[in-house]
């Protein structure tokens, strides 16, 4: 029945950023047990240079200098190394870099110095790069678990801490109940399609619609409970519950990380999953596929909820976590958008710059959080920013800076990633939800603009603790949001290229 | 002697029930294990239709896809345990109404 393919079959040289970083993880984790425990900073460094190795190979192949295989498949169809992996790649090992930065010295402080914490947090990036890659069902699977299971340890990285020991359970109940509806969803697909490579699945879909044959039902419940299972990770409504008390009690380094990386892969599959395998699946004769209705709902529902529910949190990561949902329904409006056939590239170009411009400033804020922190996780309150200007002036410009990306105002990176999904959704004719979009960015002005008042306005003397790599980390993340902000052909030239649409 | 075919709706509709049951079990109970095994019993769930459709088609990619599930599985159970037995050692329970250190 398998014909055991060749080595040279195999194509490893087009996965080369991500093969490499999975091998440096397992590396990693062997050379990890002869550190002694007073020297994990060896552990940390080597973890940064494998990143950073990852990175510049990632950066090299999206500046198309060098090509590892271009548009080309490796593992037999499993891995797809186009424009779009090597966007994602760039992103979450940009973050997993920064992940690095942050927490650092973080865990010296929690008294959590150890090196399970970096290779972890590599294998969650190497799962990451995978999702992003992947051109079979098979690899969405096996790829989200890869970028989970490590998180669900991080998120619990702080035991025996009552709040990190809850906030690790629940997110593990809650993805393995996610990735339950996932398997279940890619049964249902490949039982209606007969197989599980994208674009086989795209054929068939074509002679599904095109012979109307009653398996479209069963492709109907597959692609539904795909949604379900994606939509726990990427934490949209009503899939979002998990969110806040995660956010709040996992380590805060953590939750910087996880904040970006999971939506990055979470969103990556999504696109890769809709945009990409089932764009053609509309039924009776309407002008978009099937799954784009729902997609909207739930991105509407997704930003009114979390922006409205943001509003009156008192605890920055909690405030933080609802805003990551808020803008995980920006994001779910552009791949909402990708269902109208003409606008499935664009509208998948609008995903990867939101997810570039997030990156920076996500990240960012919480290394601001971090900095204010005390040692016992606590003063993570609203309050602690109070009259941060006055002390730390630097650090109040950079958290106003991105309170500005996040509320999307000109000249931030975060307004650029707005325009381009809001872009993708009115050329979708989805007007009410672009609507729906730049009304509740009106409302979270609100609560993100507080913060900046808190900071200028009014009196008080935060306590801050910044070492050189949080300090770097800031500074890189306020170029970021800047830099993409003012020059916004830079994701435009990124993004331009990413094909996702198969042809007929 | 001839074994008697069974019909692929049978095993779909087994792997429904099981797959509900599995749900079900996860909303309704309240001892995170149980929470747990009715994880594994959805997953499972999918198994069986995984191998029933790879039947159907013959081929052999489902049969492939279960070979993952139930490694990942593995994998997430040796996790899973872990953080359960550390939550007893703290809360002395695992009962999951237990948790709610936070609130809105």
């Amino acid at each position: 029945m398998f014909e055991a393919p060749s080595i040279g079959d195999l194509n490893i040289a087009a996965t080369l950023p991500a093969t490499l970083l999975a091998l440096g993880a397992c590396i990693f984790l062997l050379v990890d047990l002869f550190v002694p425990k007073d020297r994990k900073y060896i552990t940390a460094l080597l973890a940064a240079a494998g990143l950073l190795t990852s990175l510049v190979l990632a950066l090299l192949s999206l500046m198309n200098i060098i090509e590892f295989g271009s548009g080309e498949t490796a593992f037999a169809g499993l891995y797809i190394a186009d424009q779009f992996t090597d966007v994602v790649n760039v992103v979450v090992l940009f973050t997993g870099l920064m992940g690095v930065l942050v927490a650092y010295n973080y865990l010296d402080r929690i008294g959590k110095q150890r090196g399970e914490y970096y290779y972890l947090l590599l294998f969650t990036t190497v799962g990451v790069m995978f999702m992003g890659s992947a051109g079979d069902l098979v690899t969405v699977f096996v790829a989200l678990e890869l970028l989970s299971i490590p998180l669900y340890i991080l998120s619990g990285f702080r035991w025996p801490q009552e709040q990190s020991e809850e906030s690790a359970l629940k997110y593990f109940i809650l993805g393995a109940f996610s990735s339950g509806f996932l398997v279940y969803g890619i049964a249902m697909i490949y039982g209606a399609t007969g197989t599980t490579e994208f674009r086989g699945i795209w054929l068939a879909v074509d002679e599904i619609i095109a012979q109307d044959l009653s398996s479209k039902y069963l492709l109907l419940l597959g692609a539904g409970l795909t949604l379900v299972g994606l939509g726990f990770k990427v934490a949209a409504v009503p899939f979002h519950m998990w969110t806040p008390d995660v956010y709040q009690g996992a380590p805060t380094s953590v939750v910087a990380y996880m904040s970006v990386a999971a939506k990055v892969g979470g969103f990556a599959a999504l696109v890769r999953v809709f945009a990409s395998g089932m764009s053609n699946f509309v039924l009776d004769g309407a002008t978009a596929a099937a799954w784009q209705d729902t997609m909207w709902l739930i991105a509407a529902l997704t930003m009114i909820l979390g922006n409205l529910v943001a509003i009156v949190q008192t605890d920055l990561k909690r405030l933080f976590a609802y805003s990551s949902i808020a803008h995980a329904g920006y994001i779910l409006t552009a791949v909402a958008a990708a269902g109208s056939a003409a606008v499935t590239n664009e509208a998948a170009q609008a995903v990867a710059i939101y997810l570039a411009a997030y990156a920076f400033t996500n990240i960012g804020v919480f290394a601001v959080i971090i900095s204010v922190e005390k040692d016992d996780s606590s003063n993570t309150g609203l309050d602690s920013l109070r009259g941060m200007s006055r002390t730390q002036p630097l650090l109040a410009a950079s958290m106003t800076l991105f309170m500005f990306s996040l509320t999307g105002i000109p000249l931030t990176a975060g307004f650029v990633g707005k325009w381009f999904v809001f872009k993708s959704a009115i050329a979708a004719d989805l007007f009410p939800v672009a609507v729906i979009g730049v009304l509740t960015s009106l409302v979270s002005a609100y609560y993100y603009l507080r913060i900046v008042w808190l900071m200028y306005f009014e009196e008080g003397e935060p306590q801050v603790y910044i070492p050189w790599p949080l300090a770097s980390a800031i500074s890189l993340a306020v170029v970021g949001t800047l830099l993409l902000g003012i020059f916004p052909y830079l994701l435009q030239e990124m993004a331009q290229d990413i094909v996702l649409a198969f042809g007929r | 002697m001839k074994t008697p075919e069974v019909a692929i709706e049978l095993y779909i509709l087994l792997s429904a029930i099981l797959f509900i049951m599995g749900v079900m079990g996860v909303l309704l109970r309240r001892n995170a294990i149980l929470v747990f095994m009715s994880v594994e019993l959805m997953l499972n769930a999918s198994n069986l239709a995984l191998v029933a459709f790879s039947r159907q088609w013959a081929n052999g990619d489902g049969h492939l896809i279960v070979f993952f599930v139930i490694t990942v599985a593995a994998a997430e159970v040796a996790v899973g345990l872990a953080l359960i037995v550390a939550i007893f050692r703290t809360k002395k329970s695992i009962d999951i109404d237990a948790l709610h250190l936070f609130k809105d």
